[in-house]
């Protein structure tokens, strides 16, 4: 195995030389690896909706010259699959473009093949704060992690009306950033972290550790766990054992009141508050359109994944426009930072300095809207940055 | 306290349900049944289809999801699972769990990957207070149910005609069929029940721990922990592993959520030290 790895790898730096060589003509090729089977399946599914979306809605031509995907599924969370996938896309298939990445482990290990073959990367989804400083051809059109949560919790202490708050993260990767971002802009705005458990991630009953916050009599209670079966799990646990989001005040990223989550929990998640960069909810002209056509073609409401694949491939055709067709990793990455357009979220830009994302933070309370639950925004905070790399500038 | 154990034992009484059909088969009919989750899966896709298209109110879809579980299985049993009765353990451990993969796939593509609810009527929703105390009533629905389950099987199994009939199958085939008793017809009732039970539970757990595809491999652990701590073949000591188990993880992830989630697989080391062939078991 590692053999074979060794050798692709060898074939492809050599490929790549011979292939920066001759200019390539024809149609421009985009390689999305997503995990279309496995645990991720329908993150998957609701971005390549949206992908598909913008296809049909914008045309398969940019900048005269056509586009023509090829699809790798990555089956959940797999790095060393995620670089082979990668590797074969730039080499056999000769591709301009990698994009998709649902998981952070799968866009780091994809964004060494970017910075090694120089190909322009955009990352539609993963948010770990760092995976863009893997490659300097890498953009990411999503959300950092750090970035929604450090703006709700600098909220939460400031406007929120809460000092005292009790935080509960699933016990990994992008639990401990979520609650490490909220505990410590909390905490700067002058609020204080009155304890704190940690989680186990495959958690099927959470009344205990709710009855606990509860004993502990916080002003408020931040959360965060994996979305899919966990939210509504968590949403019926604070109602069985008594705590009214509207008298505790719950906080947490927005997977938490995603439309499954809010099905399945009803009447029980109303008042809790969460932060997050998209709602299909989302009240704007762009964003009916969004959600009206994504609607009309899945019979479904689009969901943060699909935005950050619609936005992901906003940004490849301009870019794409930019340079005129032409494909070289360096003019594309230069065209994209700076940046500025209306996503159905809102206004959003590239920072140039980190290629990373730039846009508002809603803060959203789950309400009752015409007998139907839903995230209603309420405030936001405009035009965030992701807050650990600014710090890492420093 | 009381509020910690209360919930302890109905999140016991959920873990019961899903497990005694599994107690059933393995241990009556030395059958290890990796795809025992999958029926459970099954009882619970059946109701949240009945409740969410056809519009059958919550309790009603109980007996379905039962029923269908049981009838499914029987359709198994016949096909593949007898031939593998006097099998290894091996061979039937490789064809349940492909069993097992196979349901997960097949509710991936049926149902897609997003999870899936079945609301519940509004009076099990909530809780009751008593003595500042929270009661959730789904959770005491739970033990109600968990009681009545195993009342039947206890009667069932240990002071009827059919129950005796499966005791004697199990302990002697030879003499069973010698005194006239319909062995194969016996294993797949016996089957059968295991698996309704199976589907019953995987029906009654989508309000706590809800439902997707990986379902028929999430639970499976801690079905098989319920069933090797309580010993093979005893309703009494799943009943009691299951009680044992939820009480000490919800116990646990209150007092030391350090490490709260990994308590149980303590207890069960422990329990099978002192007791390796669980705590009522034969063998």
């Amino acid at each position: 195995m590692f053999k074979k790895v060794l050798g692709i790898g060898a074939f492809a730096a050599a490929a790549l030389f011979a292939g920066a060589a001759t200019a390539q003509q024809g149609p421009i090729k985009i390689g999305i690896i997503l995990p279309y089977s496995g645990q991720f399946a329908d993150a998957a599914t609701q971005m390549d909706n949206a992908i598909k979306l913008f296809v049909k809605q914008n045309g398969d031509t940019v900048a005269g010259r056509k586009i023509e995907f090829i699809r790798k599924d990555v089956g959940g969370i797999a790095p060393d699959v995620a670089k082979r996938l990668a590797q074969e896309l730039v080499v056999r298939d000769g591709v301009d473009i990698l994009t998709g990445f649902v998981l952070t482990p799968n866009a780091i290990a994809a964004g060494d093949v970017s910075d090694q073959a120089k190909k322009f990367m955009v990352v539609m989804n993963a948010a770990t704060s760092i995976i863009t400083t893997k490659s300097p051809y890498m953009v990411r059109t999503s959300l950092t992690t750090p970035q929604i949560n450090e703006a709700l919790g600098k909220w939460a202490a400031t406007k929120g009306g809460v000092k005292k708050v009790y935080t509960m993260a699933s016990d990994y990767g992008p639990g401990l950033d979520a609650e490490g971002g909220f505990s410590r802009a909390f905490k700067e705005a002058g609020g204080e972290v009155i304890g704190s458990v940690k989680m186990a991630v495959a958690n099927p009953d959470f009344s205990a550790y709710v009855q606990r916050a509860k004993d502990l009599n916080p002003e408020g209670i931040y959360v965060f766990v994996p979305g899919g079966a966990q939210p509504p799990a968590f949403g019926k646990a604070l109602s069985e054992r008594g705590i009214d989001p509207k008298k505790i005040k719950v906080f947490g990223q927005g997977e938490i009141t995603d439309d499954a989550a809010l099905k399945s929990m009803g009447d029980a998640a109303l008042g809790i508050i969460t932060g997050f960069h998209y709602d299909p909810n989302h009240k704007s002209a762009k964003n009916d359109a969004f959600v009206k056509a994504f609607n009309a073609e899945y019979k479904r409401n689009p969901d943060f994944f699909s935005v950050g694949g619609w936005d992901g491939m906003q940004l490849i055709y301009d870019v794409l426009k930019k340079t005129g067709g032409k494909t070289d990793a360096q003019g594309l990455v230069d065209a994209a930072k700076g940046s500025k357009w209306e996503s159905p979220r809102g206004p959003i830009s590239i920072d140039p300095e980190t290629r990373d994302i730039i846009q508002d933070v809603y803060i959203r309370r789950v309400e009752k809207v015409d007998g139907k639950v839903v995230n209603v925004e309420f405030d936001k905070v405009e035009a965030v940055k992701d807050p650990v790399k600014e710090r890492m500038k420093k | 306290m009381i509020g910690v154990l209360f919930d302890g034992f109905a999140y016991g009484m959920l873990l019961f349900l899903l497990s005694v059909g599994l107690s059933v088969t393995l241990g009556m009919m030395n059958f290890v049944n990796l795809a025992h989750c999958a029926f459970a899966m099954l009882g619970g896709y059946l109701t949240v289809t009945l409740v969410n298209r056809f519009g059958w109110p919550f309790l009603a879809t109980l007996p379905m999801a039962f029923l269908a579980a049981a009838l499914v299985s029987v359709v198994f049993e016949r096909l593949l699972y007898r031939k593998l009765y006097r099998a290894t353990d091996l061979d039937q451990v490789l064809l349940t769990i492909g069993l097992a993969f196979m349901s997960i796939a097949t509710a991936a593509y049926i149902f897609g990957t997003v999870h899936q609810s079945a609301p519940t009527p509004s009076f099990l929703r909530g809780s009751i207070e008593y003595f500042g105390i929270n009661f959730g009533v789904y959770r005491l629905f739970l033990v109600a149910v968990g009681l009545a389950v195993t009342l039947v099987l206890v009667l069932t199994l240990e002071y009827t005609r059919f129950g005796q009939q499966v005791r004697a199958a199990v302990d002697n085939q030879r003499m069973a069929r010698g005194l006239g008793i319909n062995v194969d017809a016996t294993f797949a009732a016996t089957f059968a029940l295991g698996s309704g039970l199976a589907g019953l539970g995987g029906a009654l757990a989508i309000e706590i721990v809800g439902l997707d595809p990986s379902f028929a491999l999430t639970y499976l652990v801690y079905v098989l922990i319920v069933v090797s701590v309580g010993g093979l073949g005893s309703i009494l000591g799943s009943f009691i592993a299951a009680v044992l188990i939820g009480v000490s993880d919800i116990a646990g992830k209150y007092y030391v959520p350090e490490v709260g989630a990994f308590l149980i697989y303590l207890v069960m080391i422990l329990l099978l030290m002192w007791r390796p062939a669980g705590l009522f078991g034969k063998r």
